[in-house]
């Protein structure tokens, strides 16, 4: 049977297209560059802010510093587990300082240094890591929703809150980010759908640091690029160069600008690399090697600006101590903090499953005071 | 009772501009069961929105909403197809308050048609309380009357915990007087209502199966049994004050759903029993439930329900005459 032999496939019929099925002529290019955008380096760096850029150095250089000491807190017993972003400073710190106060941050299990960048108390920031509590700080207080662990979930949540801050006319975007084994998730698609059918003003920063514990891109997923997943959606993709902070800055302000205007979401790959092993729990030899490793560290994100900014004579060696200076004290508050045995409540158990507690737990705490009790007494 | 939910949904919105609908075919089309029929004509598409296909995002744009202080009232389509949000659900709807210690309670209320009995093709006709009830963070609601579908959603909704509010399907289309005028005060969520009172033993029992039990209490009569039949009405928190009460009274206990039984919530309403009315109980506590199968087709369904013939069967099990 040939078209034309179909049934309701009359030559009157076989030229046309129903109306509603024509594709969108209207859409923005969306298809990223297929190289990362790179400022540091480039002639883009003659356009750089003085200010903005010292900001960004000191910023860095602390942020380095509160990974090497949250590391180090593992080692000593103080944190369960801390999953290290040293190499992704810049995605992390520009994250930050790209939102406005009204503006909320969706961290994922490893974006910490994210949270402490826009303002949150590192010890408050770690509890989810130490283990007194799952989230030490009050999301609303600081517009950082708590650090998801299941991969993507947060996603959706961003999605959620930005349309409906836009619903109620506030002005906010929501800034939220994930890994790039994340991006396989079903959250991660159902996400941007709906911010794309929703216009609502998101941002989406996956970092893609090369492993999802020890799964290389290339096993993640087939598309040329990450940044290339927002098409399909009908969003702008972009892919930036992730250890380079002046693009990184660049970038995310103008995807958060295009949102807070009511342009829509905007999906950005940064292609970093993840310099330590996925946890202190991960054997990261087992699935590379160490020449590749090398390659990235001459690609650091602190030398590469340092090396911009001092021949350029933004910053000088007095500039750098006192970043490192700075830094320091944050580690020791930090230290300190973290010395301290937290103090945790056996009850707090039983304290917020319910807005009212129900006879059941209120049964199951009354045996936990008794049993308490008990050992008081032994 | 589908009107009277959809009653308590417009009343809601009408009364509080922060409720907003939301879900697959809930706009224009009123929702495959027509529940959110002329919500978004009467409030508009912002708030009662057709969403695109996608269990998980809804449910998960539904907790960024409340983060920001709205009241979102999400359909799930169908029981079967609730199950690609179960991992915002049990992950972070139900543990939001916990994980930030009160700080950022999720008031969504996830609407979900449940249940068999209406001829509907697999993956249409699950039983899933169980998952829910087996969750803690959630709370688990599920209306057998018109009253309480109407009350017990106006409470869902006003809850400022996450409720999964299971509409029995087979009784959306069950009449009774109810003046949507002037809806009539239900006690509110975590109290079970005694339906029918008697003396020979107690059937517990909710959702759809409650008329059911109602029916065998009525054809037990003519064995000389006087059965009281009590409506859960509410799984989590669970009424255990009023199902001692009953049992303590009567001696004797069945507990009936169309769930699964193995694992099932009647498992543990049956231990909750025996822990608490052990001495007052005449004879084992027995169950009548679904069987442990996926839920079959059609034209077998009526094989696995309970019905008043099983029920009636158990019930003379209860060995009477020691
Ligand atoms: C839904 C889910 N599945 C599995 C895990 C276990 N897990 C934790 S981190 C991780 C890898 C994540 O990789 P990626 O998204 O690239 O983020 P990265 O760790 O590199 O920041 C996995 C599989 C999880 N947290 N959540």
């Amino acid at each position: 049977m040939t078209v034309q032999e179909l049934p309701g496939a009359g030559a009157s019929h076989r030229s046309t297209t129903p109306p509603a099925w024509r594709p969108r002529t209207d859409a923005a290019p969306l298809l990223p560059d297929p190289e990362p955008y790179r400022v540091l380096g480039t002639e883009a760096a003659d356009r750089l802010d003085p200010e903005l850029m010292r900001r960004c150095y000191a910023e860095l250089v602390r942020g380095r510093r509160y990974n090497a000491q949250a590391t180090a807190l593992t080692k000593q017993g103080r944190l369960a587990v801390y999953p290290s972003t040293v190499g992704q400073e810049a995605c992390e710190i520009a994250a930050a300082m790209v939102l406005e106060d009204q503006d909320w941050l969706f961290p994922s299990y490893r974006d910490t240094l994210a949270a402490v960048a826009r303002g949150l108390d590192p010890v408050q920031a770690l509890t989810l890591l130490r283990g007194d509590w799952h989230t030490g700080y009050d999301p609303r207080e600081h517009r950082i929703a708590p650090l998801s662990t299941p991969l993507a979930t947060q996603l959706p949540h961003a999605v959620g809150l930005a349309h409906a801050a836009r619903l109620r006319g506030d002005d906010v975007v929501a800034l939220a980010m994930v890994g790039d084994g994340g991006t396989s998730e079903g959250d991660f698609h159902e996400a941007l759908n709906f911010a794309a059918v929703w216009q609502a003003p998101v941002v989406f920063l996956v970092q893609n640091n090369g492993f999802a514990i020890s799964v290389p891109l290339a096993k993640q997923t087939a598309a040329p690029t990450l940044a290339h997943k927002a098409v399909g959606y009908g969003m702008p993709g972009r892919l930036v160069d992730g250890n380079d902070i002046a693009a990184m800055h660049e970038v995310l302000t103008e995807a958060v600008r295009r949102a807070r205007a009511g342009g829509g979401p905007t999906l950005i790959e940064a292609v970093t690399y993840r310099m330590e092993a996925h946890t202190n729990a991960d054997d990261a030899t087992r699935y590379r090697g160490d020449a590749e490793v090398e390659a990235w560290k001459a690609h650091d994100p602190i030398d590469l600006l340092e090396r911009e900014l001092t021949a350029r004579g933004i910053i000088d060696e007095a500039a750098v101590k006192a970043a490192r200076d700075d830094a320091e004290v944050m580690a020791a508050a930090l230290r300190e903090g973290m010395n301290a045995d937290p103090v945790v409540d056996p009850m707090d158990l039983f304290a917020h499953v319910y807005a009212e507690q129900t006879d059941r737990l209120r049964e199951q705490a009354a045996m936990l005071r008794a049993e308490l009790e008990a050992e008081d007494q032994a | 009772m589908a009107q009277a939910l959809t009653r308590a949904m417009r009343d809601a919105m009408a009364e509080d501009p922060t409720v907003h609908v939301m879900g697959e075919d809930v706009g224009t089309l009123g929702g495959v069961f027509r529940i959110t029929d002329g919500l978004a004509k009467e409030f508009g598409e912002e708030r009662c929105t057709d969403t695109p296909l996608a269990e998980a995002g809804i449910l998960g744009a539904a907790v960024g909403m409340a983060m920001y202080g709205l009241r979102p009232v999400v359909e799930m389509q169908f029981d079967a197809f609730a199950y690609p949000a179960f991992e915002q659900l049990i992950s972070h709807v139900a543990k939001m308050r916990n994980r930030t210690r009160g700080a950022m309670p999720l008031p969504i209320t996830i609407r979900v048609p449940y249940g068999g009995g209406i001829g509907g093709v697999e993956h249409h006709c699950d039983s899933s309380e169980a998952y829910y009830v087996a969750t803690p963070g959630l709370t688990v609601v599920t209306p057998a009357t018109v009253e309480d579908a109407y009350g017990l959603l106006r409470a869902s909704i006003a809850s400022d915990d996450p409720v999964v509010f299971l509409e029995p399907k087979r009784l959306y289309w069950s009449k009774a007087d109810w003046r949507p005028e002037a809806p009539a005060a239900v006690p509110g969520i975590g109290k079970a209502l005694v339906r029918r009172t008697g003396t020979s033993a107690t059937l517990i029992t909710y959702g759809p199966s409650l008329p059911v039990c109602l029916e065998a209490a009525e054809a037990a009569r003519e064995e000389g049994w006087d059965l009281e039949v009590v409506d859960l009405r509410s799984l989590v928190p669970f009424d255990e004050d009023t199902v001692v009460e009953s049992v303590r009274r009567t001696g004797r206990a069945v507990v009936v759903h169309e769930a699964n039984g193995f694992g099932g919530p009647g498992a543990e309403i049956a231990a909750r029993i025996t822990e608490r009315c052990f001495h007052h109980l005449e004879a084992p506590v027995l169950r009548v439930t679904g069987f442990d199968i996926p839920y079959p087709p059609p034209m077998l369904e009526k094989h696995h329900l309970p019905g008043v013939d099983r029920i009636l069967d158990t019930v003379a099990r209860l060995q009477w005459e020691n």
